[in-house]
């Protein structure tokens, strides 16, 4: 902490922390300062200039996000100067920028449109600059459009792909007019590193990164009298659904969710919580088996740690930049996954559908999501398993479209068969949960006693640090488990590529040595990830972990292991964990991939 | 109050290398304060644009509590047409080793680099040489001290103090914020004195003859003398070393081909005076007494009635147009409107009272921009629009 100064803002005396900026000293005295390539998850840039503001003395503006306080600066936010370079880096940008607002996906989100409307830039003073420039707009993702007449060139996008996810598949490149934000080589989108997690969507301020969406091919077959469509919800989307339709940050709003999707006309709605409790019955007896191969049988050949896979943007991170290690992965589906296997085949056979007829649809806090279900693998039901995926964002789309009143829906519950979930499967959707989920069962399976945490609440793996680490003692295990007397199992959690990459750097310098890692590719988790509503920031995000800890205390059921209708899917489907139609169903295999 | 009207020739940048090595010994044998006092008063102000009191400067990062500093020579003189940086690292390098060295053992730095222009590459044989000399020496008086060439990589605003850090930390050569400065953060983060091959020239000058012998040359506010690279519709272009403070009418009369109807002052970033403002004009530093100030390198290029004003003014355009590193607004589309505004008044697309807009246009780019370039697009553009409307529409 820096010492406190003295400063005024538009004449009012401010009391500050030396050091803090100008434009976070302005907004503690309620002075709100415009800013487009400042944002809360990254460090500063200071390059569209739009925030800047005057301070007496000086004969040049100061860009208040990356201009510290000292102590008797007098700061005008409003002056003539300040509005006048203000308004013409708007209208600059404004020339350089295709705004066709209304055929624009972010309309109405872009925070380049509320700029412009706010400060009423109605003149044509400057040249239109598009006509001359070749932009482009590159469609190969399955995950993200990248449309370069819509981007102002904040950097927002390099930030984040370097600074969270340690990535670094976008880049600046050229210089002067014909700078702009690329990809190694200028390769299309999905010849690159990108893992497709779309942090660098929720980033960015305008249209020019957004997600590839997938409404019209879900209304069709919605409409379509020969389908039959089922629905599967993530954890993570009843905790922020609310925020694109109207509700506080935080709030659950699951019941109105479910009766939205059947208002939809989606014939089945399902969560994926269900797939989420499976995947721990799979992944925990996976990693048990895993710990049994090494420490009894001492088989050279098994690999410890391992590693959680059920977010698809880690396992094509890994793929790129560690391709050795891939052993490592659990080779459990990730939940959406699992759910899609199982849709075209037990739920089929179940209800007496054609598979073919079924069209599969997730609801995903996640782009890279998109990508995982367009992989060629992943047909195992004998077709597509999961057929479209849309994010948080593009539900909220089709509830709007729809005229659905959303506050006024009456909650309502998720259909049977692949519906029910405990608070373990809610948990998925924050950093932490899968761990979590996954202590609370195994360390019952291994000694028939529960979690030494109270009430279930197993709070070192919780919280918002990038790598976090927890171990447990097991003690007095059942007899099948008797090796593991005394083990003292070391578990490491991470989120956030960037952390990622310290865990797997720890792990194979041989400084760690842990034996169960979970990672999730985005901030927070799920509850973060890059098809969640926009904006983000860490207090959003503290608020919707909170929301999905609450959604799991209310559950009756805190446990994957006595998820109902898991036990019922053992019983007449799948016959035990890691058996045959498991093996073929709920499992896969990975591919190396190049750096470059 | 003393001012100095006549153009005065000096010969002491490219003489009398031969002692550095008594030059070295005798001044690491003062106390650093006595050093950065001695600078302070000869007045030196930084040759490579910003003019920044050079005393101070080294003063400041002396000041700074830190492990590693660093001492950067920048050679990466990327204004068009000038060449003085390169004939005092090809003539008389072991001047600016020694500099950087004192330099060194004044603020407590132990690594010194020189940031090469990359087209200088065929230097740096030659350089490396003086420099394996020079270290030797530096070991034999026991002074820690080394120092190794950095190539730059080509695009002019490398040459620009920060973007010249990313650049050597292997990053994109963009400018960053300033606060915080080099001398408190630079290269590395660590404190860093960074100056111009031409200012640590003199600053060798200043510790072998005194602050008095710089000082007494020039006029108040600019002392010293000037490396000058005369160019364009003159009989004699080359390098000159001229006293400051001269009146630009002397320097026409001496320079120019009796035709001379303006003069760019500084490059692309700085003044076109016409010449009716000739008279009025000193060449110095910006200071109470001085028309005009000196930023660059000192590019002094002259034009005769032949020349188009326009052309000039779209050729500096084009320049900035492309060698913005883009980052910010302002700058970026800035230069992008003024280029296409001015051919659009040309052309009648847009009628004359758009220069008027294009002139507020650039005054915001230089309350605005990030950093020194379009900080200093107003410069040219304003002094050429106003002096040359009638040019700039007809
Ligand atoms: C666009 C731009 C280009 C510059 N190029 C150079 C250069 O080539 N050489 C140089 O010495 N200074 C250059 N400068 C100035 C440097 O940023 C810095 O002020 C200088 O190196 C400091 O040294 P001095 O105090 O000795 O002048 C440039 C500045 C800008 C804004
Ligand atoms: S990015 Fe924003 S300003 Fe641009 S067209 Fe889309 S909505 Fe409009
Ligand atoms: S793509 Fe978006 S985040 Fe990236 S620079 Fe462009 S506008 Fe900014
Ligand atoms: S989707 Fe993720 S990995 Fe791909 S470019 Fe964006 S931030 Fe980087
Ligand atoms: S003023 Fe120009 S050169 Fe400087 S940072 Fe901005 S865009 Fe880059
Ligand atoms: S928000 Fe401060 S410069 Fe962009």
């Amino acid at each position: 902490m820096g010492k406190n100064i003295k400063i005024t803002i538009n004449g009012e005396v401010v009391e500050i922390n030396e050091g803090t900026s100008i434009l976070d000293a302005a907004h503690q005295v309620g002075v709100i300062i415009p800013t487009l390539c400042y944002h809360k998850d990254l460090c500063v840039a200071g390059n569209c200039r739009v925030c800047v503001v005057e301070v007496a003395g000086q004969k040049r503006l100061s860009p208040s996000c990356a201009t510290p306080c000292e102590d008797g600066m007098e700061i005008y936010t409003n002056s003539v100067k300040v509005r006048n370079s203000r308004k013409h880096i708007i209208e600059l940008l404004l020339s350089e920028h295709n705004a066709d607002c209304t055929r624009c996906y972010k309309n109405g989100k872009c925070e380049l449109q509320k700029l412009a409307s706010d400060y009423k830039v109605m003149t044509d003073d400057f040249i239109p600059l598009v006509p001359f420039k070749h932009y482009t707009i590159d469609m190969f993702s399955p995950s993200i459009i990248k449309d370069d007449s819509k981007c102002i060139r904040c950097q927002r996008c390099v930030r984040t792909c370097a600074e969270l996810q340690g990535v670094n598949a976008l880049t600046v490149a050229y210089k002067g007019d014909q700078m702009k934000i690329t990809t190694f080589f200028e390769k299309a989108m999905n010849e690159v590193v990108c893992t497709n997690c779309g942090q660098c969507i929720i980033h960015c301020p305008t249209g020019a990164l957004v997600e590839r969406n997938y409404i019209e091919e879900v209304w069709a077959a919605i409409t379509d009298k020969t389908k039959h469509v089922i629905v599967q919800t993530a954890p993570a989307v009843r905790v922020a659904l609310g925020e694109e339709l109207g509700f506080e940050v935080g709030t659950r709003i699951t019941g109105k969710m479910v009766a939205a999707l059947k208002r939809l006309g989606f014939d089945t709605v399902m969560d994926t919580d269900f797939s989420a409790d499976l995947t721990i019955m799979e992944e925990g007896t996976e990693f048990l088996s895993r710990l049994k191969r090494a420490l009894v049988d001492h088989d050279p050949e098994v690999k410890l740690p391992m590693a959680t896979s059920c977010s698809p943007g880690w396992i094509k991170y890994i793929e790129h930049m560690y391709p050795d290690y891939l052993g490592h992965l659990s080779t459990c589906k990730s939940p959406q996954q699992m759910f899609g296997a199982l849709a075209k085949t037990y739920y089929a056979q179940a209800r007496n559908l054609q598979p073919e007829n079924i069209v599969s649809v997730s609801i995903m806090p996640c782009t890279a999501k998109k990508f995982e279900a367009n992989r060629p693998e992943m047909h195992d039901s004998g077709y597509r398993d999961v057929d479209y995926v849309l994010t948080t964002r593009e539900l909220a789309i089709m509830i709007k479209q729809a005229g659905i009143d959303f506050m006024k829906l009456n909650d309502m519950k998720f259909d049977r068969l692949m519906g029910e979930s405990t608070g373990a499967g809610v948990i998925f959707g924050a950093t932490g949960g899968v761990m979590e989920a996954a202590l609370r069962t195994a360390y019952e399976l291994v000694t028939g006693r529960e979690v030494p945490f109270e009430g279930l609440n197993i709070l070192p793996v919780r919280g918002m640090e990038g790598v976090k680490e927890a171990s447990v003692l097991i003690e007095n295990p059942l007899k099948e488990w008797a090796f593991l007397n005394g083990v003292t199992l070391k578990c490491v959690i991470a989120h956030g590529l960037v952390n990622a990459k310290k865990v797997m750097d720890s792990v194979i310098s041989g400084e760690a040595n842990y034996h169960f890692i979970e990672i999730m590719a985005c901030p927070g988790g799920c509850l973060g990830g890059g098809g969640q509503p926009i904006p983000t920031s860490p207090e959003i995000r503290a608020k919707r972990a909170a929301a999905i800890y609450a959604e799991d205390a209310g559950m009756p059921l805190r446990k994957s292991h006595l998820n109902p209708e898991v036990l019922k899917i053992y019983n007449d489907f799948l016959i035990k964990p890691l058996g045959e139609k498991s093996h073929h169903l709920l499992h896969t295999s990975y591919t190396a991939r190049k750096r470059y | 109050m003393e001012t100095n009207h006549q153009l005065k020739r000096a010969d002491f940048i490219f003489k009398n290398e031969n002692d550095w090595k008594d030059v070295l010994k005798k001044n690491i044998n003062r106390p650093p304060h006595e050093l950065i006092n001695e600078l302070i008063s000869s007045e030196l102000k930084g040759r490579g644009g910003a003019g920044f009191p050079t005393g101070l400067k080294w003063k400041l990062s002396a000041e700074v509590k830190s492990d590693i500093k660093y001492v950067i020579c920048n050679a990466d003189e990327g204004e068009p047409g000038t060449f003085k940086d390169r004939e005092i690292l090809s003539l008389v390098p072991f001047k600016v080793l020694t500099a950087m060295a004192i330099c060194g053992y004044v603020v407590g730095a132990k690594e010194g680099y020189i940031y090469l222009r990359g087209e200088y590459f065929f230097l740096k044989p030659e350089l490396n040489k003086a420099i394996s000399e020079f270290e030797h020496y530096c070991k034999e008086i026991n002074l820690d001290f080394t120092i190794r060439i950095f190539m730059g990589s080509g695009a002019y605003i490398c040459g620009e103090e920060t973007a010249l850090f990313e650049s050597m930390e292997g990053k994109r050569g963009e400018p960053r914020n300033k606060p915080p400065y080099p001398a408190i953060s630079g290269y590395m983060n660590k404190p860093t004195v960074i100056n111009n091959v031409e200012t640590l020239a003199h600053a060798y000058t200043i510790f072998t003859y005194g602050a008095k012998r710089f000082y007494d040359l020039g006029v108040q506010y600019s002392r010293g003398t000037k490396l000058f690279s005369v160019s364009g519709d003159t009989p004699k272009p080359g390098i000159y070393e001229l006293e400051l403070g001269m009146s630009l009418s002397d320097f026409v009369n001496d320079f120019g081909d009796g035709d001379t109807k303006a003069v760019q002052v500084g490059g692309a970033s700085g003044f076109l005076v016409p010449r009716k403002r000739f008279a009025e004009t000193t060449i110095g530093y910006e200071g109470k007494l001085i028309g005009i100030s000196l930023p660059t390198g000192g590019s002094m290029m002259l034009f005769n009635s032949s020349r188009s004003m326009f052309n000039v003014l779209d050729n500096y355009l084009e320049f900035f147009r492309e060698e913005s590193c883009g980052q910010c607004t302002p700058c970026r589309v800035g230069c992008q409107q003024l280029l296409k505004g001015i051919k659009a008044v040309k052309t009648g697309e847009k009628n004359a009272q758009h220069l008027d807009k294009l002139l507020r246009l650039a005054e915001t780019m230089q309350f605005t921009a990030k950093c020194g370039l379009g900080q200093s697009v107003a410069n040219s553009f304003s002094s050429i629009v106003e002096n040359f409307r009638e040019e700039m529409i007809y």
